[in-house]
């Protein structure tokens, strides 16, 4: 039995007090995601149940039970109190997926401080503009990485604690450093939890736009609502399941439903901190036994791409609920995922700022391979005509996905920049950005983003930001970045560049490209493709338009190109 | 053989390692090992690609190809050899 049941009933009776109920909660009390994804769980006579199998590198393993789990958080919100570190100051989380990134993340929000999770494979520009951004008072590291945090030190006044998760104590702590060791601190048996309310601010996540710098994006203890039902009803989170999410906590889905989803639950999770290989995922899975798996059409296509032969060395037998999120998962991959495993990937849609899932495929319902499914309940969707902003009555036709405002997880701003949030609201609907089909059954189907903004294996790169990177390059000219179309990913980055005077293509500079944004961004929006050009597509009035680039290399009309001063 | 393999590991640690303390060898699991991540991948493969003077089908350029210095090595030889 599934814990939706029958998604048309949910549908006529749903009310957000539902998830209020079950976790407790009544409007204006006290709500700490930090205490409920651990204290209320060993409350609840689960102290001794396992709430994380961790592997590592190497065939490192941990292994933590909820009691642990409240422990190591109350310990890490202590340490964080006693710096100093107090409500509402930020916290950045610079991690691989070690067990200190799970539980920092815990023990920040058990203090009423603010998490901001950063992914640990960003470069230090990367880091800098989001830590420039936010003012972050403390970045909790490892010493892989904080090579980047003091390459860019001397810019930050505002950070004040540097704490390394994993220091030698043969090497000397530099200016602000300070030597955090989890598992030789004393564990701290009561921390008293910060009273947070509904609207106290939790988790700052930043996201990628067609221009200007990363959004904050202000997320709030009452997301939780959200989280909890959601992992419930899509993820069928139940008792005795063993659940697996392949997010990076770097990203919203790695906390939304890599952590508070599960733990609130007081569901046993896995996480795996190896980079990906086929037969790694799937001995994992065979492992653990893994039973419910949430995962991105990025990575199984790299599974359908590693073929079946590697499928049939391990018992996979224990899974039985399969999901997907970062981008449109194709009817091919469902397809597949049903041969292969014997179950489809159900499809769900969401994105940073709606903080939970929007629209879905759910257990027990019809799957229409290829769909986004339909809206949560509790959710209001529709489609916008792009000119007018009214909602789209007739089926079929493409519109702006939009969402009535008012769902716990809903984001209440983005950081500092409040004016950016307000735009996305029209004629009283939050415009996701994405455009889409509504069919006669009510199921949604992806067509594309509605702004220049590249997807990429699910994370959203800001063409802005990497042309603006790449114009530190000495020998870059002028730069154009697009999407470029890719079986695996779904999209890559394209830069189109033009070359200072003096500067020829030759073998190495490509190659010297490629990696200065790697380096100083990071591997995503590295430029998979570089097309050297005389010149870029202009308007008359000297903007370059991208959608001529963009319209090139997908095949697509480039339309009106009567403003253009370089016509071709 | 061995300036082969030796360019391609002084490559992966000028270019991937950021902890200056971790120390790799010609078996290093690279890609299984958090290294290098699929993305990075792609720049690795344009420096085998330019440096050797080799086109590695897309087929063939695979997590596990690249997981190595040794099986990287291995891979480079098979196209220099046409």
């Amino acid at each position: 039995m599934t814990h939706i049941g029958s998604y048309d009933e949910r549908l006529k009776h749903f009310d957000w007090s539902i998830a209020e109920k079950e976790l407790d909660y009544q409007d204006g009390q006290i709500i700490n995601i930090g205490w409920y994804c651990t204290d209320r769980i060993c409350e609840m006579g689960k102290a001794g149940k396992t709430a994380l199998f961790w592997e590592g590198f190497g065939g490192k393993e941990k292994h933590y039970t909820f009691n642990d789990i409240r422990l190591a958080s109350n310990t890490i919100g202590q340490f964080l109190r006693d710096l100093g570190i107090r409500e509402e100051d930020r916290v950045c989380l610079f991690m691989d997926r070690i067990p200190e990134l799970y539980l920092s993340f815990l023990g920040v929000l058990k203090i009423g401080a603010i998490v901001q999770p950063l992914f640990s494979a960003f470069g230090d520009e990367s880091l800098w503009v989001r830590l420039e951004n936010a003012q972050t008072k403390t970045i909790i590291t490892q010493r892989k990485h904080v090579s980047k945090v003091r390459k860019i030190l001397d810019k930050m006044p505002f950070l004040e604690h540097i704490i390394l998760v994993d220091h030698q104590s043969s090497k000397p702590l530099q200016d602000r450093e300070v030597a955090f060791d989890l598992d030789t601190a004393d564990p701290v048996e009561h921390l008293e939890v910060a009273p947070t309310k509904a609207e106290s601010p939790s988790v700052l996540h930043y996201t990628s736009g067609t221009t200007g710098q990363p959004k904050g994006v202000k997320h709030v203890h009452y997301s939780l609502i959200s989280q909890y039902i959601t992992a419930r009803w899509i993820l069928d989170l139940q008792e005795d399941d063993i659940y697996w999410c392949t997010a990076d906590p770097g990203w919203v889905t790695g906390t939304s439903y890599g952590i508070i989803g599960a733990w609130s639950n007081g569901v046993t999770q896995c996480v795996l901190d190896t980079g990906f290989s086929a037969d790694a995922w799937y001995r994992f899975i065979d492992k653990y036994k893994i039973t419910v798996w949430y995962s991105a059409p990025t990575a199984i296509r790299s599974l359908m791409k590693a073929g079946e032969e590697v499928v049939q060395k391990h018992d996979l037998s224990s899974l039985r609920h399969l999901a997907s999120v970062g981008e449109p998962l194709n009817a091919e991959a469902v397809l597949w995922s049903e041969k292969v495993f014997g179950k489809p990937f159900l499809d769900t849609y969401w994105q940073t700022e709606t903080g939970s899932i929007m629209i879905s495929n759910y257990p027990g319902m019809k799957i229409k391979p290829g769909s986004m499914g339909k809206p949560f309940p509790g959710i209001e969707a529709t489609l916008l005509d792009p000119k007018t902003f009214v909602p789209i009555r007739n089926t079929g036709k493409i519109g702006l996905i939009a969402f009535k405002p008012g769902w716990p997880a809903m984001m209440r701003t983005y950081w500092k920049n409040d004016e950016m949030f307000q735009e996305k609201i029209k004629n009283g609907w939050y415009l996701a950005g994405d455009r889409s089909t509504i069919d006669p059954d009510g199921y949604y189907w992806f067509i594309g983003r509605d702004d220049d903004v590249i997807n990429t294996g699910g994370h959203l790169v800001s063409p802005f930001e990497v042309e603006s990177a790449l114009l530190e390059h000495e020998a870059v000219g002028e730069s154009a970045v697009v999407a470029k179309p890719d079986p695996v990913n779904m999209e890559v980055v394209k830069a189109f560049i033009t070359l200072k005077p003096g500067y020829q293509v030759t073998d190495d500079l490509e190659l010297n490209i490629m990696n200065f944004i790697r380096k100083k961004l990071s591997p995503l929006a590295m430029p998979q493709d570089i097309e050297y050009v005389d010149s870029l597509p202009k308007t008359r009035s000297g903007k370059i338009m991208r959608r001529i680039l963009h319209a090139k290399e997908w095949g697509e009309d480039i339309g009106d190109t009567s403003t253009l001063e370089d016509d071709e | 053989m061995e300036d082969l393999k030796d360019i391609v590991l002084q490559y992966v640690i000028e270019e991937y390692m950021e902890d200056e303390d971790d120390e790799i060898t010609f078996d290093t699991p690279l890609i299984s090992g958090g290294y290098v991540d699929s993305f990075s991948m792609v720049s690795l493969l344009v420096f085998l690609e330019k440096k050797f003077n080799i086109k590695i089908p897309e087929d063939r350029a695979t997590p596990e190809a690249f997981d190595t210095v040794h099986s990287i090595v291995a891979l480079v030889q098979e196209y220099i050899k046409e």
